[in-house]
């Protein structure tokens, strides 16, 4: 069986003389998660709707797993869940209602649908509203429910446009855990964010753009390596006991390619490295020999700031 | 960096996608649910309940003469005289903004970005309002014939039945037509206004203007169509007259029963097609 894929080809879009999108080329095939940055206005958002077909390119062609979305749009969108904005719900219908509606559409059996339909507004934390209107939901509820309508088939292909806006903390961890469990399912999320944190938590690869134009796509590292400006990659370790500085100088400084350590806090270091992900995957099995109660390892959030800020220099 | 399909995913691949009349179906049964849970639903069924109640108590107190001459005119009078209004009211509350809400409101992007055509969500929209707006005919209709069986006994003449499917022909024509709108315009409100200003002052007016000013038959308007409606309630079916000699001279025009169900029917085709076809061109910016 192919793996699931989604792929621009030469995709612009113009309104009148202003160019949305410009010649955008991506190929995203495979199980992970790619985050897709840019600032506001980049055309992340046309991206989007053009590949669920609620705008058309002006060139080009948006192909979901082979198939054309503006040509044949039913089989296309077929294994697609797309949460594009903030998407409003008829306020008469329940969350059951609006959650049965899109099964139905998307022919899950009655059976299947039902059981689905209280798993997923379990997993979106929305079981107590299941019966009630939504016309009454903040839009942090609507949103949850926007997301378990998005998820409810269990599409292979998933499309979210800034899928925690409008959300509290709490919601917008819960939304970054259901993406990593996607991950597991071997689904392919292809996710818009301004959140770097949040990129850098759950996502593979990014893709950046910028006025219409793609700049990069690679992996986290790749991109993180290449256009970071302090020429060295970082990762924050957490410790599950004390480390005194001492300790984080002599053996964790000493390591193959690392080229100076900070302790953030006594549980807390950051690593500034050289070299690419082979070295990040040297690094990881050496701290984990060394058996000091590492508890998490990832790339620091600055290094994909740091990376956004050289590589997108305007807002706007 | 490809991993092997789970089960989920395979299972997910076997999954066929409903037909395209399937789809129509589930729009329209959500539709209706929204429908019968609003404001609007209510406040257009107290209008109707209204006029009923009005048209009840009235004919009961004053029995006008030209209500109880005959049935044929109890239900000329009662029926002909109120039911073009209910279909406005119910083309304009259903069908107003049923396109141009899906944009504003953004009740459009949860639908869209699924696996289904635009035409799937039109359709199925359009039956959701022809089939409230036929439980607020049906209503009225209802009502309407249990006066005239309380005056009448159960006389009911034939030409009731077919201005019944006529007004059921111009309720499709008047919710194409409201559906065109609808979809030609972004906001809300200006698509409602639009369409109540047409139909409760414009058409009147042209065709007035028309048939008074410049003399010819007003073919084109939909209101003359529908003229059909009242007219078979007529005894004997009324014919364009002319009356008068010379500049003074003043024609009467009505449409016959083949004409109006002509124009109804065109009128119904051509903002079908034209509203499809502007809704699936519109782009959700």
């Amino acid at each position: 069986m192919s793996a699931p894929s989604i792929v621009a080809e030469n995709l612009t879009k113009r309104y009148g003389s202003f160019t949305a999108l410009s010649n955008l080329n991506l190929k995203i095939e495979g199980s992970k998660c790619v985050g897709f940055l840019g600032p506001n206005g980049a055309g992340k958002t046309t991206t989007l709707k053009i590949f669920t077909d609620m705008i058309r390119a002006s060139e080009g062609r948006a192909l979901i797993n082979g198939v054309d979305v503006h040509l044949n749009k039913k089989k296309a969108l077929g294994s697609v869940g797309a949460l594009i904005e903030s998407p409003e719900i008829y306020p008469a219908l329940t969350p059951r209602e609006a959650l049965s509606m899109v099964a139905d559409l998307r022919g899950l059996p009655r059976a299947e649908a039902k059981k689905k339909i209280e798993e997923i507004v379990a997993e979106v934390k929305m079981n107590e509203w299941l019966d009630k209107k939504v016309g009454k939901f903040s839009k942090g509820m609507k949103q949850r429910i926007n997301i378990a309508a998005a998820l409810l088939s269990d599409p292979e292909v998933i499309m979210l446009d800034e899928p925690t806006t409008g959300l509290d903390p709490r919601g917008q961890s819960e939304v970054r855990d259901i993406v990593k469990d996607l991950k597991k399912k071997n689904r392919l999320v292809f996710m818009s964010s301004h959140l770097l944190n949040e990129v850098q938590e759950i996502c593979d690869e990014v893709a950046m753009i910028d006025h219409g134009k793609l700049i990069v796509y690679d992996t986290l590292s790749n991109v993180t390596t290449r256009f970071s400006s302090t020429g060295s990659n970082t990762v924050e370790i957490e410790f599950s006991r004390d480390i005194d500085e001492q300790s984080a100088n002599r053996n964790i400084a000493s390591l193959t390619s690392v080229s100076s350590v900070d302790r953030i806090d006594s549980r807390k270091v950051r690593i500034h490295f050289s070299g690419g992900i082979q070295n990040q995957e040297r690094l990881l099995l050496d701290l984990a020999t060394m058996k000091i109660g590492m508890i998490s390892f990832r790339p620091a959030a600055s290094a994909l700031e740091d990376t956004y800020l050289n590589l997108i220099k305007d807002t706007l | 960096m490809t991993q092997p399909a789970s089960p989920n995913l395979t299972d997910m691949k076997k999954r066929v996608l409903p037909s395209g009349i399937s789809q129509v179906g589930t729009i329209t049964k959500y539709e209706l649910v929204n429908y019968f849970r609003s404001r609007r639903f209510f406040v257009l069924l107290i209008i109707g309940l209204i006029i009923s109640g009005l048209l009840t108590a009235l004919v009961g107190y004053y029995r006008p003469s030209s209500f109880l001459a005959s049935p044929l005119s109890f239900y000329s009078t009662w029926w002909a005289g109120s039911i073009t209004f209910v279909i406005i009211l119910s083309g304009i509350f259903y069908g107003g903004d049923a396109i141009s809400g899906e944009f504003q409101n953004k009740t459009g992007y949860f639908l869209v970005a699924n696996p289904l055509r635009r035409s799937s969500i039109y359709i199925g929209k359009w039956l959701g309002a022809f089939t409230a707006s036929i439980v607020m005919l049906g209503v009225f209709a209802a009502i309407t014939i249990a006066n005239g069986i309380y005056y009448f006994g159960l006389n009911i003449p034939n030409q009731l039945w077919e201005s019944l499917l006529f007004a059921v022909l111009y309720l499709i024509a008047v919710l194409g037509f409201t559906f065109f709108f609808s979809s030609l315009f972004k906001s809300t409100s200006m698509s409602i206004l639009v369409t109540a200003i047409l139909f409760l002052f414009a058409f009147t007016l042209i065709q007035t203007l028309v048939e008074r000013l410049v003399k010819i038959e007003a073919w084109f308007l939909i209101t003359y169509g529908a003229q059909i409606i009242t007219n078979v309630l007529i005894d004997p079916y009324p014919t364009t007259m002319t009356q008068g000699f010379g500049r003074d001279a003043f024609t009467s025009y009505a449409a016959t029963i083949p004409e109006g169900i002509a124009i109804l029917l065109a009128y119904f085709v051509v903002t079908a097609v034209l509203g499809l076809f502007l809704f699936e061109r519109r782009e959700f910016t």
